[in-house]
């Protein structure tokens, strides 16, 4: 799991382990596995550490490993760990992801269903089935708190962000661009097509987020 | 033991070291824009380094300590007064019962910091108080004072050198390899302004746009405090403390920590370059940062405490 593998500072006190450059379940499922990982059992210093589509953020106290091993760079030390880590860390069993299902009312004309049925040629109720006749992993957490970066979306169905982003998207907005689906978990500015809106709470300030990296989401259509 | 807010100035809120272990879930740890001066204000109390502290903007926020206490303010300069009369900013102060802390003047800077003596009791959430607004005749719980403490003023050469047009040091991002020469050499040429879209989220920077041909978008990766990021139109944006966890957009440089301050203090229509460093410079100034950090804390333990006080 350690062949090319690339740690790159992102300041003092992080490094991106980056996996690669590209959407794939594969390189996701190292993202998520090594920050699992290393979440359970922190290095000396280490403040957590965050899966993203392809690579895996890690943060860290620079100046108490500076403290601890003062002749020694702290990228380096991180990077030590992080590839002992890599060596050790089996990758996860990710046949049968955990399903959850997510009810979401079509847009009626109000966002932005009919210009996505008409800039892929097709019609509003072709692009729902098609959306929902598959299944999106959750690649990551981002942006907002809760906010599920999710795909891969149908090719049929990608496209650009919008040119001028809007300066509200209601919370629980189902939205797609390029191959990516998410669901806005507040009321937020946001550049992607709106297809439909979910009651579905992504993020509450008691039980957090309401899915993981790593889970599937089935879309039903009201 | 508290504190009353008598008004609530502009967008004044509690700030503490920040919220940690909750990126995977897309929370930021948001804390202080300007964390030297938040973590001063507490060491010349003698409070832990991430105590909760009151942030003021300006027009700033006026208190009244309903118990004798100590305080300590640093960051901007707003002409602090103490019922009326003027105080020194990074500096500690010993209130009485009734007293009025106010500010009159913007004069350098745009965030100052209140320190109390035991840090101030607010609300928390995911084991932070960040970000938590103020508003008027609220009232904060803060430490027991047993003893008066000496007033102690930070060193003046560890002062931050504040400017409205600072250069700051930067390392280079994960993408800074996207950048060809003359797009290096833009980026580290210009004088940007700090435009009106800019907040606690992050910076937006005005200038003329970096030529970013065959520079596209990447799939979402982390960011951080300090993070710039190279937008389509060209123009750099800095990411500050509420900054958003992952972005897509090319990361070609961070901010050197110890000098996020400088970027922290200023404000729409003040200005800022950049000048390139290598990490392990960046890492040398921390060290060199940390150590005078340990020396005050001396300090204010040896000479901090009055012995034997009323």
């Amino acid at each position: 799991m350690i062949d090319d593998v690339r740690i790159i500072p992102l300041s003092e006190s992080s490094v991106v382990v980056e996996f690669g450059r590209t959407i794939s379940l594969k390189l996701n499922q190292k993202a998520i596995a090594l920050a699992k990982s290393l979440n359970s059992s922190p290095f000396l210093g280490m403040i957590e550490a965050a899966p993203a589509y392809a690579s895996t953020s890690v943060f860290f106290d620079v100046s108490r490993i500076q403290t601890e091993f003062p002749h020694i760079d702290p990228h380096q030390f991180v990077s030590d760990q992080i590839r002992t880590c890599l060596q050790v860390l089996v990758e996860l069993d990710d046949q049968r992801p955990e399903t959850i299902e997510i009810a979401f009312a079509v847009d009626e004309g109000e966002f932005d269903l009919a210009f996505v049925a008409e800039r892929t040629k097709m019609s509003k109720s072709d692009v729902i089935e098609l959306f929902t006749a598959s299944e999106y992993r959750v690649f990551m957490l981002g942006f907002l708190p809760g906010f599920p970066y999710m795909g891969i979306l149908d090719e049929r169905l990608a496209l650009p962000r919008r040119d001028v982003p809007r300066t509200r998207v209601p919370v629980g907005s189902v939205a797609v661009a390029g191959q990516q689906v998410g669901i806005y978990p507040q009321d937020s500015p946001g550049g992607w097509h709106i297809i439909g809106k979910t009651s579905a709470r992504m993020f509450d300030p008691d039980n957090l987020a309401l899915l993981e990296p790593g889970m599937n989401v089935r879309f039903l259509a009201e | 033991m508290s504190i009353l807010i008598k008004k609530p100035g502009i967008l004044t809120t509690v700030q503490d070291g920040g919220r940690f272990g909750y990126r995977e879930l897309g929370v930021n740890p948001s804390g202080p824009m300007d964390g030297f001066a938040a973590r001063i204000a507490n060491l010349l109390l003698g409070n832990a380094n991430n105590s909760a502290v009151i942030k003021p903007l300006f027009p700033a926020v006026e208190i009244e300590f309903l118990s004798d206490t100590q305080f300590a303010i640093c960051g901007a300069e707003f002409g602090a007064c103490l019922d009326g009369k003027q105080i020194r900013n990074w500096t500690s102060h010993n209130a009485v019962e009734g007293q009025t802390l106010s500010f009159h003047r913007p004069e350098r800077g745009s965030r100052g910091y209140v320190a109390i003596v035991g840090g101030i009791g607010s609300e928390r959430w995911l084991d932070s108080s960040s970000s938590t607004q103020v508003a008027a005749g609220e009232r904060f719980a803060i430490g027991r004072s047993l003893v008066q403490l000496n007033e102690l003023s930070l060193s003046p050469w560890m002062l931050p050198r504040y400017g409205r047009f600072p250069t700051v040091r930067v390392t280079r991002g994960p993408e800074f390899e996207l950048l060809d020469e003359a797009a290096v050499n833009h980026f580290l040429s210009e004088n940007y302004t700090i435009s009106n879209g800019s907040n606690r989220m992050g910076a937006r920077l005005e200038g003329s746009p970096i030529s970013c041909e065959g520079i596209g978008e990447m799939p979402s990766s982390a960011v951080t405090f300090g993070t710039i990021q190279l937008l389509p139109s060209g123009m750099p944006v800095v990411l500050m403390a509420d900054h958003q966890t992952t972005g897509g957009y090319p990361r070609i440089a961070t901010v050197a920590v110890v000098d996020l301050p400088l970027l922290g203090q200023l404000s729409a229509g003040d200005g800022v370059s950049f000048k390139l460093i290598e990490m392990s410079e960046a890492m040398e100034l921390l060290q060199q940062r940390e150590k005078d950090i340990e020396q005050l804390k001396c300090g204010v333990s040896i000479f901090g405490r009055t012995v034997n006080a009323k």
